[in-house]
């Protein structure tokens, strides 16, 4: 089985990976400032000229993008392509306000189809797969993207979208999926209908892989899918302003790779704004090096992570992004201490009396926030005394203070009662600004 | 001995109205009879707990309803119903060093009946034996 899709660019040595970004990112900014007004106006009032990028860090100089720049100028306002090159559109759920459009070239098609095929070969999939795709067809980028990166790579695609979750546990038997990709509370969702069918996916299953993104998630959780389903889990990490899924982890599942050719990518400090050093988390800003409908300049896409630079164990030289450990604008301050819902992922991954499930409700008592977190007692755990209760639930409170740094209170709740998320998971409820 | 150990089912729920409502139409719409039970409430939660005619169709029922269902061992005591009644019961525990982890009591035409959740079933029942106590066969409950 092919194990490098495109040995040329992902083994390219990284000083001529480097020079190669420089060369691209050179390129971008001139045709940017010659042919598109938004940009030209931004380097204006920025005060840059691209003559004065004369090395990959004065990437530095440019202007940042923001998702704001996306929803001003909706629908297509800042595309730097004509109309009729356009071959599709997606458009973002517009979760966080007005939804986004993203325009693509046929180049912009190709390159998202080929990071993908190198995405996917990356974690050990190929011909002779089937991949079960599971994120939403449709004006979302996941279905269509993983779709075609799939057929690119030889394997066979099962197109079953989201939900319906009884019918895909059915095909995922008599189609022998080898491989699903999907959000991972999805998966998890997968997996407990498949309990309550009879059907165990580690047993009556082909499942191997799952190619697990488009939310939050935790080494915790990692673990806890791949022992409980008897898969390797992948992370896999993209928006659609990048095009969509595009960067995945390989089989050494340390950090997802971006291909240095398709994108350069910055971790900064988010509150200075300055470049923080390798393994340091921070912002990730992102720049796309070839895209030509919608080119993305320093983008602050808003998620936490960290870089590792250097050859990874797979022999593949482009840098590697953790698993996103928190979104800037998801962050919540609980009396002044920044608390993400991931943390709070991660902790209870650890206290097996609760379910995976759970809700952060915030709310403000007189001038003080309070931060209650709802939890599934699981069948197993459940005993008939109280004060077995209540020591799951002080177990719960006293992990949770040990990993935020801020006392929360935990409810205890029914099992099954905590809303499923089929997409997005969306677990804050903040009635601090009702 | 086991002839007098009854299996108690006991429920989580959560403290909001309706949760009650809900087991208790689970059960009627099995025709399962509640013959005794009780409710053990904590912060925002609480356990149900029951003795009923057919506990295995009640676990059954109540687990595919999503509920939280444990059995539990459980004796039951018949009592004299007039004053000293639950002094002599509750004298024979203790002089045996049983402890009594919760209880609950219900009064009918044939008599007071004392049920029990006590930290050692076994010698429970011994004691209660040993000193001549009402102790009654889960056959008269399931």
């Amino acid at each position: 089985m092919t194990r490098i899709w495109d040995p040329r660019i992902e083994e390219m040595p990284v000083p001529d990976l480097k020079k190669l970004q420089y060369k691209l990112l050179k390129t971008l900014v001139y045709r940017l400032y010659s042919f598109s007004p938004f940009y030209h106006e931004r380097m204006k009032e920025q005060g840059v000229h691209p003559d004065e990028i004369n090395s990959l860090e004065d990437i530095t100089k440019l202007p940042f993008m923001y998702k704001s720049d996306l929803r001003d100028n909706y629908p297509d306002r800042i595309f730097t392509a004509h109309r009729d090159d356009l071959v599709r559109y997606h458009v973002s759920s517009g979760t966080t306000g007005k939804p986004t459009v993203v325009g693509y070239t046929q180049n912009d098609l190709n390159n998202w189809t080929s990071s993908l095929a190198r995405a996917l070969v990356s974690c050990g999939l190929g011909r002779g797969d089937v991949i079960q795709v599971s994120y939403g067809y449709g004006l979302f980028t996941g279905g269509l993207g993983l779709h075609y990166g799939a057929e690119k790579i030889g394997a066979t695609v099962l197109p079953t979208s989201v939900g319906n979750t009884e019918r895909q546990i059915e095909l995922m038997q008599d189609l022998n999926s080898t491989a699903i990709a999907c959000t991972p509370s999805y998966l998890l969702h997968i997996g407990e209908v498949a309990e309550k069918m009879g059907v165990s996916i580690r047993d009556d299953t082909s499942l191997r892989v799952g190619i697990l993104g488009a939310e939050p998630w935790s080494e915790n959780m990692r673990k806890r899918i791949e022992d409980w389903l008897g898969i390797n889990a992948y992370d896999i990490y993209g928006t659609s302003e990048l095009s969509g899924p595009m960067f995945c982890e390989c089989t050494e599942q340390n950090g997802f790779h971006v291909w240095g050719d398709l994108a350069y990518v910055e971790i900064l400090d988010p509150e200075t704004g300055e470049p923080l050093p390798p393994g340091e988390k921070g912002e990730m800003v992102i720049t796309m090096l070839q895209k030509e409908a919608l080119p993305m300049i320093r983008y602050r896409i808003g998620d936490i992570s960290s870089m590792e630079e250097g050859v990874c164990a797979c022999g593949r030289t482009h840098p590697r992004i953790q698993r996103i450990s928190g979104r800037v604008d998801d962050m919540l301050i609980i009396r002044g201490i920044n608390v993400f819902p991931s943390q709070i992922e991660y902790a209870l991954m650890g206290v097996p009396e609760v379910g995976r499930h759970f809700m952060i409700i915030v709310d403000r008592k007189g001038a003080l926030d309070e931060m209650l977190v709802q939890v599934e007692v699981s069948g197993e755990a459940f005993s008939d005394k109280i004060t077995d209760l209540m020591s799951i639930r002080r177990k719960v409170e006293h992990r949770l203070r040990n990993t935020l740094n801020v006392a929360v209170s935990v409810e205890l709740v029914e099992p099954g009662s905590l809303p499923r998320f089929e997409g997005k998971a969306k677990r804050v409820i903040d009635r601090r600004r009702l | 001995m086991d002839t007098y150990v009854i299996r108690q089912v006991s429920v989580f729920s959560e403290n909001r109205p309706g949760r009650l409502a809900a087991i208790a139409r689970a059960l009627q719409d099995e025709k399962i009879n509640i013959l005794a039970f009780s409710i053990a409430e904590a912060d925002g939660f609480g356990v149900v707990r029951a003795l009923v005619d057919r506990p295995d169709r009640a676990f059954e029922t109540l687990g595919s309803l999503g509920f939280n269902v444990a059995f539990t061992d459980v004796i039951a005591v018949k009592m004299r119903d007039e004053p000293g009644g639950l002094y002599e019961i509750a004298r024979i525990l203790g002089d045996a060093q049983i402890n009594i982890e919760y209880s609950y009591a219900y009064s009918g035409k044939e008599g007071a009946v004392l049920i029990l959740r006590v930290d050692d079933v076994q010698s429970a029942i011994q004691a209660l034996l040993e000193r001549g106590a009402g102790i009654m066969e889960s056959s008269a409950f399931q």
